[in-house]
């Protein structure tokens, strides 16, 4: 226990040492926070009449987010098969980034569902004895638990590695395995939790579709692991930490596979709603054409086919997935187009038209532009602390010292742009096994 | 087992959140200064869901809710928890020939549910429909405002809760603050909720309503009549929804919802279905009846009928 509190004490420590960018960086983000705080401050203090919601789209942009951010999540799983299940080194060696992924992820998809709550100070009723968890008959009972599940699973597969890297000693991977394995179905089971959250409701046809699940998973599959690639390349740039090509193009072909898969689906369901052209098609119809006069979201839903579409050409063809140009390209369209479809591409035709063929067109006020703002600089935040323990340990630059107690940093700076192109001499020593 | 019983066994079976009573009492005695409010705050913080509250406990709520309320809206208030009564069952009747579209059911159940008037919260919601294509809800009309109805060519469907047998709502409620009672009303404990909203995405009738904003009640419109699973004045950030008038319904010399009474046609009937000599049991034997939505099974106790 003792050295727990030393390793933790040495993270704090850590944590303040950096580059001027690095202090640039976190002050950014801190002041990101600090405008998501104020908004949400005023929202508390008016109530949600703050937000654009109403009675008619009883969820909007926050809920998009979360739907959208618990797909982020999966990066994870996409990293963590080939590295465990296939013992494939290149990705092996950076799979703990995907994890750190997913635990920032997954605490920005609670901020985003506290946010949207009505009585935030009520959360407490939903802790199983203390207050009524309504399991297992509410999905968003399940939601609850999945989440923390997963997010509990991350951040303890990858506080023990990096702890037991600190201590300068394997993990031990009998432990480890097993929970490594059980984030495979896990991350599987909160996109599958959270799709039915939506696909139960047979008040909302478009969501009530058995297609959405496996819709979801897919699009996950994209998302998540572009964001990482873009990420990726940014920290082997601008910090010590060496990524291979070989595994950024290997996460770009699964990609392409992924986006396959989520564009047929969804070709799926476009045909099944147009040639069978029943009542239920008007909030597909709403989104790709407009209805009644009603178009607020064809532009975006437009932009977002075209972005997947052009993404999945671009990885497809092995000459553009392996050019980093075309390749990062594809990733930014692929993380916009799938941030439109599955966020409030998703959410909001569930509600326009409503259950009574009301149609209100919704778009989020700034104060919930402002608190989701925030909420991605939170997210942000988590994400580069966790970096900035996790990658000098990973290069064996933060380590215990000699005398066991205090820690050793040889990495004061962290962001500073690396010289040249990657070079491949240094092998994150620990983790070569 | 009725609801009544049900309350009565849970006092000897409440042993949760005890501590967490004794801990509201502790956090309101340590803020000296206006200790009364501090403690009702407390208390009504550490609120535990009404369906596990004691005999007991439920005067507690009850009085310092009549307490809180009498001293916003300055004058005596009422809040009953009246249980259902044995043996029955509501049931709604809406007869489509007669309604003329003029509103007053709304505006009647506002006044007698307590509903914010600013932000305007309806609990019924009148629909515009054209006699061609009949009730196709896509082309209702909800904001039509001619001055004077009926329409010629325009037939009228008032839409509120339709009391499902099985209910979406209450499923979905991930901390079960809404629930069907034993007379078939769906109620809500407003100070269980926590406003996540589940409900009103699953509710197929839009029958569910949220507080965007405190609501707005004048003190001279306020009803004193309430119920607490009924028409008590609402917090900010939780649902609500029509309970047939529970505060009138329940009670042994009931009246009828304030819709039913106020309607200037009598296009709605209300009544025990399980009375075969009812008129609710009189208009589903002997009309054309018809339910809304009846492929989602969610079964409603709301039941649309011609009269001609």
């Amino acid at each position: 226990m003792k050295k727990v509190w030393a390793f933790i004490k040495g993270c704090f420590i850590l944590l303040r040492r950096g580059s001027k960018l690095y202090y640039a960086w976190v002050y950014l983000l801190l002041a990101l926070m600090a405008i998501g705080v104020l908004a949400y401050a005023n929202q508390l203090y008016s109530g949600l009449i703050t937000s654009a919601m109403r009675d008619q789209v009883s969820w909007g942009f926050y809920i998009s987010n979360f739907t959208f951010m618990v797909g982020v999540a999966a990066a994870a799983v996409l990293l963590i098969i080939p590295a465990y299940v296939y013992q494939w080194k290149p990705i092996k060696e950076i799979a703990i980034l995907g994890e750190l992924v997913a635990v920032s992820a997954m605490v920005m998809c609670l901020l985003f569902v506290t946010v949207d709550l009505g009585r935030p100070d009520r959360f407490w009723h939903l802790i199983p004895k203390i207050g009524i968890l309504n399991f297992p008959q509410s999905l968003l009972a399940w939601d609850v638990v999945v989440l923390n599940t997963y997010l509990v699973l991350n951040f303890s597969i990858a506080g023990y590695m990096l702890y037991s890297y600190y201590y300068r000693r394997q993990p031990n991977m009998k432990y480890v395995t097993p929970l490594l394995l059980f984030s495979i179905p896990a991350a599987i089971s909160i996109h599958t939790v959270t799709a039915f959250l939506y696909n139960g409701l047979a008040a909302r046809p478009f969501w009530n579709a058995s297609i959405l699940a496996p819709r979801f998973l897919a699009s996950a599959f994209c998302s998540g692991p572009a964001g990482m690639v873009l990420m990726f390349q940014v920290i082997r740039k601008w910090t010590k930490f060496r990524i291979t090509d070989e595994a950024i193009f290997k996460i770009a072909e699964l990609i392409a596979y992924a986006m396959f898969l989520n564009l047929f689906l969804l070709g799926a369901e476009v045909f099944k709603e147009y040639y069978s052209d029943t009542a239920h098609l008007a909030p597909m119809q709403y989104l790709y054409q407009g209805l009644h006069g009603h178009s607020d979201l064809v532009s975006y839903i437009w932009t977002a086919t075209l972005f997947n579409m052009t993404a999945f050409l671009l990885f497809l063809i092995p000459q553009t997935r392996e050019n980093h140009i075309t390749l990062n390209i594809g990733c930014v369209l692929i993380f916009v187009g799938v941030y439109i479809e599955k966020g409030m591409g998703l959410v909001i035709p569930g509600f326009v038209p409503d259950v009574l063929g009301d149609f209100y067109e919704y778009s989020p006020t700034s104060t919930e532009v402002l608190v989701t703002i925030g909420i991605w600089g939170t997210g942000l935040l988590i994400y580069t602390m966790l970096l900035r323990i996790a990658i000098p340990i990973m290069n064996g630059d933060f380590h215990v010292s000699e005398d066991g107690i205090h820690p050793h940093i040889g990495d004061e700076l962290f962001l500073v742009r690396s010289p040249g192109e990657p070079e491949q001499d240094k092998e994150p020593d620990l983790l070569a096994q | 087992m009725s609801d009544r019983e049900t309350r009565g066994n849970r006092i000897f079976r409440l042993s949760r959140r005890k501590a967490l009573k004794g801990l509201a009492a502790g956090l309101g005695a340590l803020a000296l200064p206006r200790k009364d409010a501090s403690a009702a705050f407390w208390e009504s913080f550490f609120q535990k869901h009404f369906r596990e509250l004691g005999r007991a406990e439920i005067r507690d709520v009850v009085s310092r809710l009549e307490k809180e309320y009498g001293a916003t809206y300055g004058k005596p208030v009422k809040v009953k928890t009246t249980p259902p009564m044995e043996g029955v069952l509501y049931g709604y009747g809406l007869d489509l020939s007669r309604c003329i579209g003029c509103r007053r059911c709304v505006y009647g159940c506002v006044g007698e549910n307590n509903q914010s008037r600013d932000p305007q919260v309806h609990w019924i919601r009148v629909l515009r429909l054209e006699k061609e294509r009949g009730v196709d809800l896509e082309h209702a009309e909800h904001y039509y405002n001619p001055a004077n109805v009926p329409e010629a060519g325009h037939f009228y469907m008032p839409v509120q809760c339709h009391q499902c047998e099985n209910p979406p709502c209450t499923k979905v409620c991930p901390v079960q603050a809404t629930w069907k009672e034993n007379d078939g009303i769906v109620v809500v404990d407003y100070n269980w909720c926590i406003g996540c909203r589940y409900c009103m995405a699953a509710c197929p009738y839009g029958a569910r309503h949220f507080n965007w904003k405190k609501p707005g009640l004048p003190a001279g419109e306020m009803n004193p009549d309430t119920h607490y699973l009924g028409n008590r004045p609402r917090p900010v950030g939780v649902v609500e929804k029509c309970t047939f008038c529970m505060q009138r319904t329940r009670e042994a010399d009931g009246r009828y919802p304030a819709c039913v009474e106020v309607c200037p046609v009598g296009a709605r009937k209300f009544g025990n279905l399980l009375d075969p000599e009812s008129e609710i049991r009189f208009v589903i034997e002997n009309k054309r009846v018809f339910i809304l939505k009846e492929d989602l099974n969610t079964q409603p106790k709301f039941y649309y009928f011609y009269s001609v």
